[in-house]
C-alpha cells in the first residue's frame, strides 16, 4: 500500500511482520512497518469481523490495534520498532491465556 | 513521589514547546509529558530525525514544516524536564497526573497543569470510510514526515480544508501524483464577508494560492462533489461521486479523507472543564479567559485544543498561558507578564482574525457531518450505523449521547468516542430539532488512554494512613 520515497537512509532495523522478516528504517512505528510490509488489513473487528487498517496514525482512532511481541491490543502507531520486534495482525477478540 | 512541579505541560507540539520555553525563562520548575518519541506534535512530527537523516525531504514538505526546527531547538535548550513517549491516562483536577512510560506507570504532581493535546481531524463518516486503504490526510502526512512513506498506486484525496491541498501538493513534489482531489465543501460566498480579517495574515492567502497554482501546474483535477462513497470488499477499490450532476467512478488503491481539524478534547472533557459549542467550527471549545485559564483553577489550555488557531497561533497561546501560570504562582508580577506577552497577543489576534474566513469557507455541510445514508458507520469501534442512531432518537426518544451509549454502546469502544462524538451529537441534535449545545457531549471519564492492571500494579502509591480496613 505504501512505499519508501527515494533518499531514505539505508540503515534498517529487522522486524517480523506477520512472520516475514523485513527491514524498516529506524524511527518507524509498528503501524508504519505494517503499511510498508503488511497485509492491507491489519485487524478484524471484535464486533462483526470486518477488516480494518491503520487510519489516523496519531493515536486517536485505535484502528491499528495489533499484537506486538505477543502482547495484544497495542496501538501500533505509538510503538517505535526495535530490533527483532514481532508485529502481527490481530483477528477478532483477544483471549486471556488460561 | 518526587517534588511538586510548578507546571506540568501535556503535549509537546507548538503550544506545549513554546509554553515550556517561556516557563523555563520565568523560572518555573516545569515537566513536559508527550506521547511521541520526539518533540514537535503532529504538525512538526519527526522533524528532528528528518532533518538529521533525510534533509532533502525538508524541501518537499515546505518551509512551514521546517519552521518547527527552530522551536524544537529552543525547547531542547530550555531547562525543563521532558518525558517523551509518555501517555497520560488521568489528570486529577488537584494536579496529580498518572502516566505510562516504558511500560511502567508513574505519578507526578504539579501546581498548574497546561494541557496542549492539539487537534485531531474531524470525523468524516462517508460510506466505506472504515475500509482498509482509507486513511486521513493527517495520516498520509504523518507517514510522509515521520517515515518517508508515500502511497503506491492510484489514490484520491476527498473532503475539504487546507491540509487536503497541502498533502496533495507535498506528494506531488515527491513525484507521487493524486488521480484527483474531490472537494466536498467550498463556501466562497459564506467566506467572502470575512476576507478582510484573512488578509490581515497575508501568509495564508499567499500559501493557499501557491498550493492551488502548484496543483494546477501538475494538472491535478479538483472536482467539487455533491455525493461521495468509497467502494470495496475487503479494501478500498473505487470511489463513486457526483460532480456537476453526473455520477462518476474512479478506481483507487488508497483514499485520504479530511474535512478540517477539531480540538483533541478527551483530556479537557475528562477534567470536566466547561465547554461551549462553536457553530462555525462545528465543535466544542473549552471556555478560556484571554490567558488560557480554564474553568478549573489549576488548569490552562493552549493551542488547537482550546479552539483551532493553527501552529503559529498555538505557539503564541502556549507562551501566553505559561506567563499566566507564572503570575498565578506568584513568580512574576501581572505587569511583567503583560510586557512579556504583548507581542504574542498582538500576533495571536492576527492569527485569530484570519480564521473565520477559513472556518466559513470549509465549514462542512450537514450531509458530510450527519451521514444521510442509514448504513454508514458512525461509531467505528462498536460499528453503530447512522440509521440506528436516527431510529433510537426518533422512535425510542434517546435524548443525548450518554443515553446512546446505554442503547448501543456508541462511543464506548477503544477510541472512547474520539471518532464518533461530534457526529453523534450533531445527529441527535438534527433528529431532535434542537441546537447541539442542548445535546451536550459524551461524559468522558479516566482512564483516557488504555491502562492494564499490570500498569496499575507498578504504581508507586504512598501508603494511605486513612485507609479503611475491612
Amino acid at each position: 500500500m505504501f512505499a519508501l520515497l527515494p533518499d531514505n537512509p539505508f540503515e534498517r532495523i529487522t522486524v517480523h511482520v506477520d512472520g516475514n522478516t523485513v527491514g524498516v528504517p529506524p524511527g518507524f512505528t509498528a503501524a508504519a512497518a505494517m503499511l510498508l510490509h503488511g497485509a492491507s488489513s491489519t485487524r478484524t473487528t471484535p464486533v462483526t469481523g470486518e477488516p480494518r487498517a491503520p487510519y489516523c496514525m496519531m493515536g486517536v482512532c485505535f484502528e491499528c490495534l495489533m499484537q506486538i511481541d505477543g502482547e495484544p491490543n497495542q496501538q501500533g502507531c505509538l510503538v517505535t520498532v526495535v530490533e527483532g520486534m514481532r508485529i502481527e495482525r490481530q483477528l477478532g477478540k483477544c483471549k486471556v491465556d488460561e | 513521589m518526587s517534588a511538586v512541579h510548578d507546571l506540568a505541560i501535556i503535549g509537546a507540539g507548538p503550544a506545549g514547546m513554546a509554553a515550556a520555553v517561556m516557563a523555563a525563562e520565568l523560572r518555573l520548575s516545569t515537566v513536559v509529558l508527550d506521547e511521541q518519541p520526539e518533540p514537535g506534535g503532529q504538525i512538526y512530527r519527526g522533524i528532528e530525525r528528518l532533518a538529521a537523516t533525510r534533509s532533502r525531504h525538508l524541501e518537499l514538505l515546505g518551509p512551514d514544516y521546517a519552521l518547527g526546527l527552530e522551536l524544537t531547538r529552543a525547547f531542547r535548550a530550555s531547562s525543563i524536564e521532558y518525558l517523551s513517549g509518555t501517555q497520560v491516562w488521568q489528570v486529577e483536577p488537584a494536579g496529580r497526573i498518572f502516566y505510562r512510560r516504558n511500560d511502567v506507570a508513574g505519578i507526578l504532581q504539579a501546581k498548574k497543569i497546561l494541557i496542549a493535546p492539539g487537534a485531531m481531524e474531524r470525523p468524516m463518516p462517508v460510506p466505506g470510510w472504515t475500509l482498509p486503504g482509507v486513511l486521513t490526510c493527517g495520516a498520509g502526512q504523518t507517514v510522509l514526515k515521520a517515515n518517508g512513506l508515500a502511497p503506491k498506486g492510484r489514490f484520491v484525496l476527498a473532503g475539504c480544508g487546507p491540509l487536503l491541498l497541502l498533502l496533495a501538493a507535498q506528494l506531488t513534489r515527491c513525484g507521487i501524483k493524486p488521480t484527483a482531489i474531490l472537494q466536498t465543501t467550498f463556501n466562497r460566498w459564506a467566506a467572502a464577508p470575512h476576507l478582510l480579517g484573512f488578509l490581515g495574515a497575508p501568509a495564508y492567502l499567499i500559501k493557499g494560492l501557491g498550493l492551488l497554482r502548484e496543483l494546477k501546474a501538475a494538472s491535478i483535477p479538483i472536482h467539487n462533489v455533491s455525493r461521495f462513497a468509497i467502494k470495496g470488499d475487503t479494501q478500498a477499490r473505487a470511489v463513486e461521486f457526483v460532480c456537476n450532476g453526473a455520477a462518476r467512478t474512479i478506481e483507487v488503491d488508497t483514499v485520504f479523507l479530511h474535512q478540517g481539524v477539531v480540538p483533541n478534547s478527551n483530556l479537557a472533557w475528562s477534567l470536566n472543564l466547561d465547554h461551549r459549542w462553536d457553530d462555525v467550527q462545528r465543535c466544542y471549545h473549552p471556555k478560556l479567559d484571554a490567558w488560557g485559564r480554564a474553568s478549573n483553577a489549576a488548569v490552562l489550555v493552549a493551542g488547537d485544543a482550546g479552539g483551532i488557531v493553527g501552529a503559529k497561533g498555538a505557539e503564541f497561546m502556549g507562551l501566553i498561558a505559561a506567563a499566566a501560570a507564572a503570575v498565578d504562582l506568584g513568580k512574576v508580577g501581572a505587569e511583567q507578564a503583560e510586557d512579556r506577552t504583548r507581542d504574542a497577543k498582538t500576533a495571536l489576534n492576527k492569527q485569530r482574525a484570519a480564521r473565520p474566513f477559513l472556518d466559513h469557507l470549509y465549514r462542512p455541510e450537514q450531509r458530510w457531518i450527519a451521514p444521510p445514508e442509514p448504513d454508514t458507520i458512525v461509531c467505528r469501534c462498536e460499528e453503530v450505523r447512522a440509521g440506528e442512531i436516527r431510529r433510537l432518537v426518533t422512535e425510542q426518544n434517546c435524548p443525548g449521547p450518554n443515553q446512546l451509549k446505554s442503547f448501543v454502546r456508541c462511543g464506548m469502544g477503544p477510541c472512547q468516542g474520539r471518532l464518533c462524538g461530534l457526529t453523534a451529537v450533531e445527529m441527535i441534535a438534527e433528529s431532535r430539532g434542537v441546537p447541539v449545545s442542548e445535546v451536550g457531549y459524551y461524559r468522558i471519564r479516566p482512564p483516557i488512554k488504555p491502562v492494564t492492571i499490570g500498569d496499575l500494579a507498578t504504581l508507586d502509591v504512598p501508603e494511605r494512613n486513612d485507609a479503611v480496613h475491612m
